[in-house]
């Protein structure tokens, strides 16, 4: 019994060894196959021959997500994924709860939407543009307004103590939403801006890459996505990095050792609200329309769920959280189209709606709160934060 | 900016404010008590308020008033309201503790830190909304006009209606109950002993995870009584109505002092003026915003809020 365990751990050590002991060139050939098998996901072909069993007839085919298009979930697991990348700077790294990260998406959707857009009231009513911008020219300055608007909340907020500011991010972002839709001289409220532009490129035939079809958004995040990971990487690996980690463990201790905490708060946060800018606006060049009731509350928790199921802290943890919040239900969703899965259960004469797709907020809801009864450090934890929250655990047991 | 009608409405705006204000400091408490007992915000104690409105909804319904019906005689009325503040506080009470039970005791058992609290919090919030918007169909539901709806009386400029007085008397009456309770009574020298110092507290007999559960029952019991009122002043609900009520009563319980019992009142009836006399400033679309700019302000000058921050230490 005992040694079979002990068996396991060490085959689990060993994968992950195996892989550091390769030579290098390996390494990075298997992460080269590994990201062309990423770029292929959106067609239909990789799954007919993944070789898993297929039951005839029966339209189901393994991982596939058969009652939406599987590119367009893929797109928008790529944003989110952008998106709890950018929140685990913020929580993970930094630990500061950040309730209202959607706001920053807004911010870099609206910049985008405003500046691509021939019907934005820029254009039309105040002339203070000549013409739309093409979408490539908007996207820095979309990730600049949205850092700007994140140290602009941070300043005054980021001096509060961890309770308080969470509620405080959570204003900003219904703020933004409630402003985008009340107001309307520019953002034009519930109406919205459409026509917003695309990004640039042509097929060899002339006709437009990123016109409708989801597959070439895709394959864009996924590039977005490789290059904000490496940039992330390097600046955990930093002092920058060390600063935050001093900051998320005991930040009396930092400030005593020397680490200016409110200056790298203040970057992490400003870090974090432009991933989520760059997110928003890759979002917008795919999305053609923008308006206020896309930005509710939902997004920003579902973002935080991401995060925390993933594992705060480890940039694995966010891709696996957000990857897994978008996929998971429509997922399920398919499966259950397939084997008959009830959209509606009648209880006397009420109507519940049982989808997948309408519960999957009271089933992430309780798995929230069972990850942190169980496993708080998440699904992927970084070993570091597993290993403060594990000593916690064994310092004064409560006296119930 | 509209101050014509901040000046010539004045009057109706303050009774307007102080009957809103009163349904915030209800809410408000429920927020102060567990944070002045765990040091937690109490993230799903605004859907224990939401479950309240349906629970109202459901009672009357019970009774034989819904939506369509006509207004009832005054005896009726009173009758319908008394009958509805008890069931739905009892309701949200057992779902307050039953969020207890669920999503906090395991984890104060493992010693978690703050964050993981407020996240657990965060989960057992959506469940409680979503559950109740797939058993709702996420439908508005109309609730019945009980109260008369012609004005108690009305002098020059000034008009008060049943209702709001009804809901400040409460509000006040439940209010002084809770404060009576907290400093006089057996119980209230436990609460008080734990928001001191838990662990001290139990060393000395108190039975902490009794005196929690018992703090998480009075928050739901006084968003009970809260929702009762603001069922009726809003004449509809829904599954999502708690995230926005939360908010305000939370921002009006910080802008107090969180964890403290006056400052909670202070904070709701502040809060409910400043909203209704900004409404009239700016537009009533602006009313949330102006409540979060106002929260804003005054974190960055008095961060712990008007009163201070405060169970334990006497003043409660």
């Amino acid at each position: 019994m005992t040694t079979e365990t002990v068996k396991k751990q060490r085959w689990k050590l060993n994968l992950r060894d195996r892989f550091q002991d390769m030579p290098k060139p390996a390494r990075i050939a298997a992460m080269v196959v590994f990201v062309v098998l990423l770029y292929l996901l959106p067609t239909k072909a990789f799954y007919e021959n993944l070789g898993f069993p297929i039951p005839m007839g029966s339209g189901y085919l393994p991982l596939y997500t058969t009652g939406s298009d599987m590119a367009g979930v893929l797109f928008q697991c790529g944003y989110y994924i952008l998106l709890a990348l950018g929140l685990n700077v913020v929580l993970g790294y930094a630990g500061l709860l950040d309730l209202g990260f959607f706001g920053f998406f807004a911010v870099g959707a609206y910049t985008v939407a405003l500046l691509t857009s021939p019907e934005s009231k820029l254009i039309t009513e105040y002339n203070w543009l000549e013409s739309p911008w093409p979408w490539l020219l908007t996207v820095p300055i979309a990730i600049a307004l949205a850092m700007l608007s994140g140290v602009l909340l941070g300043w005054p907020t980021l001096r509060l103590r961890g309770d308080y500011l969470a509620i405080v991010t959570l204003g900003f972002a219904e703020i933004i939403r409630i402003v985008a839709k009340n107001q309307d001289w520019i953002l034009n409220g519930d109406r919205g801006i459409p026509s917003v532009g695309h990004p640039p490129g042509t097929w060899p035939d002339g006709e437009p890459i990123f016109e409708l079809e989801f597959t070439p958004y895709y394959w864009l995040v996924l590039t977005v996505i490789i290059g904000v990971i490496f940039l992330i990487r390097n600046l955990a690996n930093s002092r920058v990095g060390r600063a935050w980690v001093a900051i998320r463990e005991d930040e009396d201790a930092a400030e005593l050792m020397g680490v200016p905490t409110f200056k790298f708060k203040l970057w992490a946060f400003a870090i974090g609200a432009a991933i989520g800018g760059l997110s928003g606006s890759l979002w917008a060049g795919q999305a053609n329309f923008v308006n206020s009731a896309t930005f509710s509350l939902e997004n920003s928790i579902l973002v935080l769920a991401a995060v925390l199921l993933g594992g705060a802290g480890s940039i694995g943890g966010a891709i696996l959280g957000g990857f897994l919040v978008i996929y998971l239900p429509e997922w399920l969703r398919s499966v259950g189209d397939v084997f008959g899965w009830p959209t509606q259960v009648q209880v006397g004469n009420i109507h519940i709606d049982v989808s997948p797709t309408s519960l999957r907020f009271v089933i992430f809801g309780a798995l929230l709160i069972v990850v942190m009864i169980y496993r708080p450090q998440g699904l992927w934890p970084n070993r570091r934060r597993a290993a403060e929250l594990k000593d916690r655990q064994k310092e004064v047991a409560p006296v119930e | 900016m509209n101050f014509d009608d901040l000046i010539q409405g004045f009057p109706d705006l303050t009774t307007t404010g102080l009957a809103q204000g009163s349904i915030y400091a209800l809410v408000a408490l429920g927020y102060t008590l567990v944070y002045g007992v765990l040091r937690l915000i109490n993230f799903a104690h605004s859907e224990v308020f939401m479950f309240g409105t349906f629970a109202a909804l459901w009672t009357w319904g019970l009774m034989g008033y819904d939506s369509n019906s006509a207004r009832p005689d005054l005896g009726t009325a009173l009758l319908l309201v008394l009958v509805s503040l008890v069931v739905a506080s009892l309701f949200s009470g057992g779902v307050a503790m039953v969020v207890e039970a669920v999503a906090y005791r395991p984890l104060r058992k493992r010693n978690a830190p703050p964050l993981v609290f407020l996240i657990s919090a965060i989960g057992a919030s959506f469940v409680l909304a979503e559950l109740m918007g797939a058993f709702t169909e996420r439908r508005q539901q109309g609730i019945p006009g009980l109260l008369p709806g012609e004005p108690l009386f009305s002098a020059g400029g000034w008009t008060v209606y049943p209702l709001q007085l009804a809901t400040v008397v409460v509000a006040l009456a439940v209010m002084f109950a809770l404060d009576w309770f907290v400093s006089k009574t057996r119980f209230g020298r436990g609460i008080r002993a734990v928001a001191q110092d838990a662990d001290t507290a139990a060393l000395m007999g108190v039975n902490k995870g009794r005196v929690i559960a018992l703090v998480f029952l009075l928050g739901g019991l006084l968003a009970g009584v809260a929702a009762v009122f603001y069922s009726m002043k809003q004449g509809n609900t829904r599954f999502n109505v708690g995230f926005l009520m939360g908010l305000k009563a939370f921002s009006a319980a910080v802008l107090g002092g969180i964890g403290n019992l006056r400052g909670a009142l202070v904070g709701g009836l502040l809060l409910g003026l400043v909203e209704s006399y900004g409404a009239a400033l700016f537009g009533s679309n602006w009313t949330n915003v102006i409540a979060f700019v106002v929260l804003l302000v005054l974190l960055m000058f008095r961060p712990t809020g008007l009163l201070g921050e405060s169970l334990g230490r006497a003043r409660a």
